[in-house]
């Protein structure tokens, strides 16, 4: 199979050059090639395929919502060729059974999908989970995500457990839950609208304990979700002084404002809320600067009719998968605050590299796991919800123009997603 | 109009056409049968997620003293008890031929989204802490009854937790819209955490504007708003806030007393200034059924003169 006529980009920079895959691997990278099977990629990027580092696939538990195939399947359609699955299932994925479970259940999956390992048990935020275990099945990325880890002794202590499990990270939802008691940003627009607020400070009051608690302890705290100037400013102080921090922004944290709140649609409600066009500016330069490490899309299905209550009712979150890489291209690129190859960087081996995944995210020479996506970045389409792979369809991207689509995933030398459809 | 969701969906031409209307109601409501056949055929369905005896009635008799048919939804006794979703009981509302719901909920903005759910009107009774525009529309009517047709200029001050009060995000807009100068008054804790927006400045002195105000509106204090860590004690908030005896003879001898009820007597608002002439607050009360005539009418009626 060769993938003929794009222009291939990693991180070491683009050339124009065709693909050949083979028995799972890129076997060569050339110009003429010709093979039994091509896949056209002309006008296109060809890339390693997209890592996610932040999704919730609800397999076990919430399969109304999605599962681990509808997820995977809406993952490989946006481009992405693994994607690290949050533990905020039910039961949680806060145990090796769990885990194992969630990993066989994977092996079917229309990318590779990675569990992350609960911090503490339950997500309770009160006893450490058995992250050893865990992390000898594989799991390098733990997080009470959905949660923060609220006390500053539990997550010291998981931070300084965590030294002794090479490659781990402790990832951080970062928000005061005696401050963020509300349902959207606090400030003008919760003031107007008599929404009670999760103000800003709630997420940098964690943000600037846990840089202190990284610098201590010396193991990598990684942030979920930045949403905040604030946060991001702290973020930038500690790399400065070489603590071992990185940070994640979602698509929408980049895209909406929370105005977008006043028309009270629910499908605006996510944690961290929507904050202000400066929070939004400080996040863009923040992924300019390097400051925020990698693009993760915070993918959260809920079933529909938790999303049709009042906006105080409606549960917390957004579809992802199919809508990043149009978002990073219109929001990112097309507005001029970095290049395409920086958007991928952000996308695919800066995340890849972040979670450990040598198979992902790699440059595309001659013996590495064909992993890879073919991306139309000037296509145009109109998002229908309705048209989306996840069993959900909450985003409130409906009828929105966006520009930039996956139109090929590779998965280990699989065809998964051949011209925008998925092939099973 | 089609709906009634915010006292935005009015400029002050349209605050002026529902107090003009009001006017009319309230001589029909002086009559001996006090009932006009106006909105007769009309069904006006009141749907309460949250109990509100003063708001319902005075909704309810608005539309019978307009001979429309009234159907009451008691919300916390019925299928919303057994799960149903606000869009299935609105939709099922819609279904029996319903001409305009009169919502109240505990969560801002259910009546916006009812709005898009259904075709018929909907009208915001109070939605959480976010809007009640009837009230508002009541207030204004009462104010320009005492301080004249023209509030401009007029110096109101609005007293109590305006962070979760739906009272004054109505009442403060509407009293602004009509050209007064309006003053919230409260500690840092209960003012909005923003004010971006709002036509209004803000104090945290009530004693500093005693002296420089036209009519004082007084909020209901909710006791459980200590856990909220919004005030220390109800004694230090009378001490600070309370519209007491004393706070009372530093006011003009002119200045107005309202309050949108139920009052806490002793806590807000003391008992003798309650009952004094400076208090309008009874009036609100009767002025409130002419109001939801007014909406009532210009959302449903036929827009013929009033009989």
């Amino acid at each position: 199979m060769v993938i003929r006529g794009g222009l291939v980009v990693d991180i070491n920079g683009e050339r124009k050059a065709d693909v050949r895959v083979e028995v799972g691997k890129v076997t060569e990278v050339g110009t003429k090639l010709r093979g039994d099977r091509e896949i056209d990629a002309s006008g296109c990027v060809v890339s390693p395929g997209l890592v996610d580092m932040h999704v919730h696939l609800r397999e076990p538990g919430m399969e109304e919502a999605e599962t681990i195939e509808t997820g995977s399947r809406a993952a490989a359609l946006g481009g992405f060729t693994a994607v690290i699955a949050m533990p905020n299932t039910e039961p949680p994925q806060d145990d090796p059974i769990i885990i194992s479970a969630v990993k066989a259940r994977a092996q079917t999956a229309l990318c590779d999908v990675y569990p992350a390992g609960a911090i503490t048990k339950q997500r309770e935020g009160l006893e450490l989970a058995p992250m050893g275990e865990m992390h000898s099945l594989g799991v390098r990325i733990f997080t009470d995500d959905g949660a923060c880890v609220a006390s500053a002794g539990v997550m010291r202590s998981a931070l300084q457990y965590a030294r002794s499990l090479p490659g781990a990270i402790v990832a951080q939802h970062a928000e005061d839950e005696t401050l963020a008691t509300g349902h959207m940003h606090e400030g003008e627009w919760s003031s107007r609208l008599g929404i009670p607020g999760r103000p800003a400070e709630a997420e940098e009051i964690i943000v600037a304990r846990d840089c202190i608690l990284a610098a201590q302890t010396g193991t990598p705290v990684h942030f979920l979700h930045l949403s905040t100037a604030g946060s991001v400013a702290i973020v930038r102080a500690a790399k400065a002084q070489g603590i071992p921090v990185t940070a994640e922004a979602a698509p929408h944290h980049f895209t909406f404002t929370d105005e977008s709140c006043a028309t009270f649609d629910p499908l605006f409600k996510v944690n961290p809320p929507l904050r202000t066009k400066d929070d939004v500016a400080a996040v863009k330069a923040g992924l300019a600067d390097g400051t925020i490490d990698v693009i993760a899309s915070d993918h959260a299905p809920h079933p529909t009719e938790t999303k049709e209550r009042t906006f105080e009712e409606a549960s917390p979150g957004m579809l992802g998968l199919e809508t990043a890489l149009a978002l990073g291209i219109s929001e990112l690129v097309d507005a001029g605050v970095m290049t395409l190859t920086e958007l991928l960087a952000l996308m695919s081996w800066s995340p890849a590299r972040l979670s450990g995944l040598a198979d992902h995210g790699a440059t595309i020479e001659k013996g590495v796991t064909a992993n890879l996506c073919v991306i139309d970045p000037n296509l145009e389409w109109v998002l229908d919800p309705a048209n989306l792979a996840s069993r959900a369809q909450n985003t409130p991207m409906g009828g929105r123009k966006l520009k930039g689509k996956n139109r090929h995933t590779i998965l280990r030398g699989e065809v998964v997603v051949l011209d925008g459809q998925a092939t099973r | 109009m089609k709906n009634l969701l915010s006292i935005s969906d009015l400029d002050q031409a349209g605050i002026i056409e529902v107090c003009d209307l009001t006017d009319s109601f309230l001589t029909v409501t002086h009559r001996d049968i006090p009932k006009v056949p106006a909105l007769r055929g009309k069904t006006v369905a009141s749907v309460f997620y949250e109990d509100s005896t003063r708001t319902r009635l005075s909704f309810e008799t608005a539309a019978k003293r307009l001979s429309a048919d009234v159907m009451t939804m008691n919300m916390s006794s019925s299928s919303v008890q057994k799960g149903e979703s606000l869009r299935d009981t609105v939709q099922t509302i819609e279904a029996m031929g319903v001409d305009a719901i009169v919502i109240r909920h505990r969560h801002a903005g259910a009546p916006n989204q009812v709005a898009t759910w259904v075709d018929l009107s909907v009208i915001n009774a109070g939605d959480g802490r976010h809007e009640h525009p009837t009230q508002a529309l009541l207030d204004v009517y009462t104010a320009r009854r005492h301080l004249g047709d023209d509030l401009s200029g007029a110096r109101i001050a609005i007293v109590g937790d305006i962070r979760r009060s739906r009272v004054a995000r109505s009442t403060a807009k509407a009293f602004a819209q009509m050209g007064a100068k309006v003053t919230l008054v409260a500690p840092p804790t209960m003012l909005p955490d923003s004010l971006a927006g709002w036509p209004v400045t803000a104090t945290s002195d009530f004693d500093e504007i005693l002296s420089d105000v036209d009519l004082v509106y007084l909020l209901r204090i909710q006791h459980e708003r200590q856990d909220s860590m919004a005030f220390p004690s109800l004694r230090e908030y009378v001490s600070r806030y309370g519209l007491t005896n004393d706070r009372a003879t530093r006011l003009g001898p002119e200045v107005l007393i309202m309050h949108p009820g139920p009052m806490n007597r002793g806590v807000e608002i003391s008992p003798e200034v309650a009952e004094s002439d400076a208090s309008i607050i009874t009036e609100q009360v009767e002025n409130g059924v002419a109001v939801r005539m007014a909406v009532l009418y210009l959302l449903l009626g036929s827009g013929a003169p009033v009989a």
